[in-house]
């Protein structure tokens, strides 16, 4: 029997706000523990929340750029469940009137298809604290910080539009283009900025009524995701096929050790006896409000994606992985613009670079090697003076600190030799000192004599410290053996 | 409508309130009075009438995004039953 997969997304996106959405206490990352935590955020007897204005208007700036209908009049309500690092005994969040309301993302898949996914709605609201469970203290206790309480988030909910975890990936990679794009998140997903719940289920092939859905919880890597979503369809089938039943429930997936676990049934949980903030009037968000940041919305990945084909000449694959990150795109527009190589640029930037940052687990905004500097390598690869082996080696030395791409040619003496006078002068020399492998390359037959002309080129790079330009010596060589026939 | 004494464990479970065995009757008694003013209430047509979220005519005033509160920790943490590297001390919440 074959099975279709459903599934849906919940994203908790942290908005890059310089305060928390109630309190004007720092949302700065990797502050020391509850030094970012003030009377509001720890919910002392007394306080009162006063909304952030930004946390507002960067929602509704999400909501215009998937052209959602944005909530003149959005409200508050208590979510009531009790843990140790949510002070208050409830988060401040919306159900009703969520600040954005129904939307579309197009998402783009490998074989070059797109697919609308709709957005439920999206609605604002607070994060918790964060528990350790080890640290400097008895096992009998768990540590409480509360910096992160407080900081606001937006909660993207999707409508059941994915049918396997590609589509899901693509789509998690498109809100982060967009929210990032947006300058409405930084995007760091290894500091938790943006958080994945996702809900799966399964139905005979066909068939139109759902499955009993599964919900895996905070998933904060597109390759845990990629794996969790994998690991329950398959859990999901073989227990049907088994001929149990799926049971409602949260989940959480452990991404060392590939393990999902129960978290909690329906049947305990989720009793959240809702009920509207007195502490907060309802938002009213105007006309004027809305115009102003429509004006204003930065570029977003779509059209930042045309642009890229249409001014810099870029396929549109390159111009897809360039315009994704707003960070990279920044970087790629910088090295174009100093460089005037774009597709050098490109293929640096989403090769080389892409590459090494990766292997490092370095974010683009914190790469070693500046546009500038990578532009600089570039002016050297498109006039010839460096081959593309050498340019390697140069990366490498300006990634280490050696300095700019023109500093280490020439401590490295790397200068690629394309004097037409000097080369010929170096083919004529190894010819000489080869006779037997010309002799050899005579007495063979025309059409195998392009294959001897390896040994030769192999001889001349050796002569040359390998800074001979090897295209020129190709049609020098093949000039002057040419000769001697 | 009377509120039965499963709900009243139930929610006192939600809240981590602590009933005791001998007060849950009188608990009982005044949640269901409570629930009967509710009942009442809901008798009333109110077809046509947008739901209240809050009862003034009043909107939602909003901050300027400006960091407005500085580190405040030792003062807050000297009530905390128990501190230790800046972080609240609770009884362990996994198993």
């Amino acid at each position: 029997m074959s099975w279709d997969t459903v599934i849906g997304l919940e994203i908790h996106v942290q908005l890059a706000t310089k305060t928390k959405i109630f309190s004007g206490a720092s949302t700065a990352y990797g502050a020391e523990p509850n030094t970012q935590a003030c009377a509001i955020d720890l919910a002392m007897p007394g306080t009162l929340p006063v909304l952030n204005k930004q946390a507002v208007n960067y929602a509704i700036m999400f909501g215009l750029a998937i052209d959602a209908e944005i909530g003149q009049v959005s409200a508050f309500e208590r979510k009531n469940y009790f843990y140790p690092d949510l002070p208050k005994g409830y988060q401040t969040t919306q159900l009703e009137k969520p600040i954005v309301g129904r939307g579309n993302v197009e998402i783009q898949l490998a074989d070059g298809s797109t697919k609308n996914v709709r957005i439920h709605h999206a609605h604002l609201e607070e994060d918790a604290g964060k528990s350790l469970h080890e640290g400097n203290f008895s096992s009998k206790f768990s540590g409480i910080d509360l910096n992160r309480a407080g900081t606001p988030l937006i909660e993207i909910v999707s409508e059941p539009d994915m049918n396997n975890a590609e589509e899901a990936i693509a789509f998690a990679k498109k809100i982060h283009s967009i929210v990032t794009s947006l300058g409405i998140c930084d995007g760091e997903m290894s500091q938790g900025s943006m958080r994945f719940d996702v809900n799966v289920s399964v139905k005979p092939s066909g068939t139109d009524i759902l499955g009993t859905r599964t919900e895996t919880k905070n998933l904060n890597s597109f390759k845990f995701m990629e794996e969790a979503i994998k690991r329950e369809v398959e859990r999901q089938i073989d227990v049907i096929e088994d001929g149990g039943a799926i049971v409602q429930e949260t989940r959480l997936y452990n991404g060392e050790t590939k393990v999902a676990r129960s978290m909690r049934s329906k049947e305990e949980a989720n009793d959240y006896r809702y009920f509207p903030c007195p502490d907060l009037l309802p938002v009213i968000v105007s006309d004027e409000q809305v115009a102003e940041l429509r004006r204003n919305l930065p570029e977003l990945p779509d059209a930042r994606q045309a642009r890229f084909t249409q001014q810099y000449n870029l396929s549109d694959y390159d111009a897809g992985i360039l315009s994704s990150d707003a960070a990279m795109a920044k970087y790629f527009e910088a090295a174009a613009s100093t460089c005037s190589d774009a597709k050098l640029a490109a293929n640096w930037t989403i090769g080389e670079l892409s590459a090494r940052l990766n292997s490092e687990d370095l974010s683009i905004t914190n790469s070693p090697v500046s546009a500038q500097q990578l532009a600089g390598l570039i002016t050297r690869i498109a006039d010839n003076s460096i081959s593309g082996k050498m340019a390697k080696e140069v990366f490498e030395g300006i990634w280490a600190g050696e300095g700019s791409a023109d500093e280490i040619i020439e401590a490295r003496g790397l200068k690629q030799v394309s004097d037409s006078g000097a080369l010929e002068q170096m083919v004529a020399d190894v010819l000489a000192a080869n006779q037997t492998m010309v002799d050899d390359y005579i007495n063979t037959d025309e059409a195998k004599r392009k294959k001897k002309l390896g040994g030769f080129m192999g001889q001349i790079m050796k002569a040359s410290k390998g800074q001979a330009n090897p295209q020129q010596v190709n049609q020098i060589l093949a000039k002057k053996l040419n000769e001697l026939l | 409508m009377s509120i039965e004494r499963q709900e009243i464990e139930k929610l006192a479970t939600l809240s981590r309130i602590a009933i005791n065995e001998s007060t849950i009757t009188e608990v009982s008694q005044r949640l269901s009075s409570v629930l009967g003013l509710v009942d009442q209430l809901q008798a009333v047509n109110t077809e046509g009438v947008d739901a209240m979220s809050h009862p003034m005519q009043a909107t939602q005033r909003l901050r300027e995004d400006e960091v407005t509160e500085l580190n405040q920790r030792e003062a807050l943490q000297a009530t905390a039953p128990e501190t230790e590297d800046g972080l609240f001390l609770v009884p362990k919440v996994i198993e």
